[in-house]
């Protein structure tokens, strides 16, 4: 059987860099082909050069790259719109920017439909209509006349995939179909692809999520900077990779890893995909003593206690009766879906905002209830790091003063050799004093951030998605480093995330939020290792999981 | 484009503080015999109905032309920065009634309010300088205000709060700076439009009066015999046009660089 889509050694550059080289693959009828890689590896330009979309500024070159007849480097620019349009879907990252704002998701649909077939607009509306139920989109007859703002995130890459599949393509590339979303949404999506390629498309899943491809790929290409370093059946690229940089990649996810273990050294072999073991860390990772001895020989009063606290926008109630109390030197963490209250929750800790009902104390001290003058002797010992870092930055400034402007004597003489000092403690080099944060990659922003929360020597630090936007192996580092903090300084966490691995990865013991109310808590083992909520449960089997089969948490699907 | 700004700038900066070297006669010499004057080696510019030299004329009202329209934008900016920040910072009514007073401003066309205010305070370079900066003040409070406001509520501004800065030093270390920035840009942007409405002023007869070497009061004075004695007009007129699109061009650049970086 000849494949639908055949690359022969594709090259990309953008003027002397070349971004993409040398990339092989075939695509067969009904075959899921996996592209894994970190931010600029080269992923999404191979997926666009596959289209003819790589930009005008890209030189493509292939030995071969051809879609069932078509040569797609010679196709002319109307050949290659009909290609996109009627033959090949594209589902594209930007999901949630992909659509017009100011049409409604049904003329969207239909526009591919009235560009690519002949047809009356009472047979596009019943198309669209179909398709809409087809991707699982509740009310298609209401939706269909709503704009993007009115869907949620889940909705709206739905409507995406809709318009993509509107023409009944043979091939579908998706370009991280999946990553902004939540994870049972998330599930849903994956649901949808997997049921297309079940149904005939061949499907090229373009992803930095290890485990999203491994549900769906039967093949795996792992992308390094532009080169596939590694490929083959999906099962035993992941359960015994043979390239160092596939190893690091699957070591950084912090999917099963127990707190005390580093996530950014190299394992020497394969730990992975051993059926059978749960939650025993990988034998040879690097195994560093836990955080947990850190118990204090004398009584303290705890960093944080949150007693019934409430917050409503409106007629929503964004929190409803939480309460936590954070001991010195643990770390809460806080999980849950976009929507759950758990960064309103951060903010009513951070007295960014006032709760409507219950009160938060700081070290015992009265903090949600007192006036920002009180609070502001008790500020430095709360800090805060974000998901977008650079933004939390004022873009005039240098890091040098941006750390600088953190300690309480930032004009002082001494401030420079604290700051240097503050920089090499979060790892980064003494250099980038005089440098701005926009020229730092996404992790040293992370750190800079870092470096600036424990300036002024806080008790406590709220983590909100610190480590959602950076590729696995940044995160892990940056995992690495707060794990290293807190054991260092006696750092207590209350750390905010959407990321199941994460949240095991990092905390003692666990909130699991959903609508504003807390509906589980405990002990992170106990947590993960029997779910008592249902929602936990449906939480915990909606997130992919390296290996597909293996079951990293018995309890969700009611096991154990 | 930018260096060609920057050399037109540099000279009437020149011909602004030391007019004489570049032009060492007197601008108010009249010497009627030689009145109407093409231009020709003599008289670079030719001469006006007085037999005074354009040229030097032109050089001598660099320095006052430039004066009005940069006092005017001080004056503009200066209100629009005491307006921007009440409602960017005030209370919430405060913000309300500035931006509503301010929408009232803009109802007036620039020019109009303008003339208004020099028909109540009278004609004169003073006056004429006051009322093109008031103005122009409502343009640059509504792009301050919103400035403000997007600084405020940043997320940077959010974490110096955490580290526990007080309000003053939040304003000091972090909404100012961010707001000069922008407001060089529109400094830069807005000399050229008030060197041109200070000249339409005096062209009226409300600003710089007839004898003054001022570029507006020269146009002014020209104007009665455009039709036969083009130089009288055109040479001010060109000095007008240079100035202004020299700066415009400039603020341009430093806009397209901030935008850069």
């Amino acid at each position: 059987m000849s494949a639908l889509l055949s690359v022969r050694g594709l090259r990309v550059r953008f003027g002397e860099a070349e971004v993409v080289s040398d990339v092989s693959f075939d695509v067969q009828p009904g075959e899921c082909i996996g592209i894994v890689g970190e931010s600029g590896s080269g992923k999404s330009v191979t997926a666009r050069a596959l289209l003819g979309l790589a930009g005008r500024r890209a030189r493509v070159t292939a030995d071969e790259l051809r879609f069932d007849e078509t040569r797609i480097l010679d196709a002319s620019a109307g050949r290659l719109r009909s290609l996109r349009g009627r033959e090949i879907g594209y589902v594209s990252q930007g999901a949630l920017v992909a659509l017009d704002p100011l049409r409604t998701v049904g003329r969207e649909i239909s526009d591919s439909l009235r560009l690519h077939t002949s047809s009356t607009p009472a047979q596009r509306r019943e198309r669209v209509l179909e398709l809409l139920a087809d991707v699982g989109i509740p009310d298609p007859e209401v939706r269909a006349g709503q704009r993007p703002d009115e869907l949620s995130g889940g909705l709206r890459q739905r409507a995406v995939i809709a318009s993509a599949i509107a023409l009944g393509p043979r091939l579908i590339i998706a370009d991280e179909p999946t990553t902004a979303l939540d994870s049972t949404v998330q599930a849903g999506i994956l649901d949808l692809l997997e049921r297309l390629r079940d149904e005939g498309a061949a499907l090229v899943l373009i992803s930095h999520d290890l485990a999203v491809v491994s549900r769906l790929a039967s093949r795996v290409l792992v992308m390094h900077e532009g080169r596939i370093v590694e490929s083959g059946p999906s099962g035993s690229v992941l359960a015994e990779p043979q390239h160092p940089y596939t190893r690091r990649l699957i070591a950084a996810v912090p999917t099963d890893r127990p707190r005390g273990t580093l996530l950014s050294a190299p394992p020497a072999s394969t730990g992975f995909g051993n059926s059978g073991v749960t939650a025993e860390p990988a034998p040879d990772a690097a195994r560093i003593t836990p955080a947990e001895p850190l118990t204090p020989e004398f009584p303290t009063t705890p960093v944080v206690v949150a007693s019934g606290l409430s917050r409503s926008f409106g007629a929503r109630l964004a929190v409803d009766d939480v309460s936590f109390t954070l001991e010195r030197g643990r770390t809460l963490g806080i999980v849950g879906e976009s929507g759950s209250g758990k960064t309103t929750v951060a903010r009513l800790v951070l007295a960014l905002d006032r709760p409507d009902a219950g009160d938060v104390r700081v070290l015992g001290e009265p903090w949600s209830t007192a006036t920002e003058r009180e609070r502001r002797a008790l500020r430095p010992r709360i800090g805060a790091i974000y998901q977008d870092a650079l933004s939390s930055f004022d873009p005039r400034l240098t890091v040098g003063q941006i750390v600088a402007d953190a300690l309480t004597h930032g004009r002082s003489q001494r401030a420079g050799v604290e700051v240097a000092e503050l920089l090499r403690r979060v790892g980064l080099d003494e250099g980038v004093m005089n440098r701005r944060p926009l020229k730092l990659s996404g992790g040293q922003q992370q750190r800079v951030a870092i470096a600036r929360a424990i300036a002024p020597a806080p008790d406590l630090i709220v983590c909100d998605e610190p480590v959602s936007s950076l590729d696995v192996s940044v995160q892990a580092q940056v995992l690495d480093l707060l794990d290293e903090l807190q054991r260092d300084l006696g750092l207590s966490y209350l750390f905010i995330t959407h990321d199941l691995g994460v949240v095991r990865h990092v905390s003692d013991e666990v909130l699991v939020m959903r609508a504003g109310r807390v509906v589980e808590r405990g002990s992170t083992e106990n947590v993960f290792r029997a779910p008592q909520h249902e929602y936990t449960r449906a939480l915990f089997s909606s997130a992919p999981r390296i290996g597909g089969d293996r079951d990293l948490w018995p309890a969700a699907t009611g096991g154990s | 484009m930018e260096t060609a700004a920057l050399v037109v700038i540099a000279f009437l900066a020149l011909a602004a503080l030391a007019p004489s070297v570049l032009a060492p006669g007197d601008p108010l010499a009249i010497s009627p015999l030689d009145s109407f004057q093409p231009p020709s080696l003599s008289h670079v510019f030719g001469t006006d109905e007085s037999g005074r030299d354009i040229y030097t004329r032109v050089i001598h009202g660099t320095g006052p032309s430039l004066l009005i329209g940069i006092a005017a934008t001080a004056i503009g900016l200066g209100l629009a920065l005491v307006f921007g920040l009440l409602a960017g910072f005030g209370p919430r009514w405060l913000d309300f009634g500035t931006t509503r007073f301010l929408e009232v401003l803009f109802a007036f066309p620039g020019l109009l309010f303008a003339l208004l205010f020099i028909v109540i305070y009278g004609p004169g370079v003073v006056t004429s300088t006051i009322a093109v900066g008031l103005s122009t003040a409502p343009g640059y409070a509504r792009i301050i205000r919103s400035r403000v406001i997007q600084v405020r509520t940043s997320p940077y501004l959010e974490a110096a709060l955490v580290l526990g800065r007080g309000r003053p030093s939040r304003i000091a270390r972090h909404v100012l700076p961010n707001v000069a920035g922008s407001l060089f840009v529109l400094a830069t942007l807005g000399i050229g439009q008030s060197i041109v409405w200070a000249s339409s002023l005096s062209y009226l007869g409300l600003g710089a009066v007839p004898p003054a070497a001022e570029w507006g009061a020269m146009l002014s004075a020209g104007r009665t015999y455009i039709a036969s004695f083009w130089w009288m007009t055109f040479f001010p007129g060109l000095f007008i046009v240079l100035s202004a699109a020299a700066t415009t061009l400039l603020g341009r650049g430093i806009q397209q660089r901030g935008r850069e970086s």
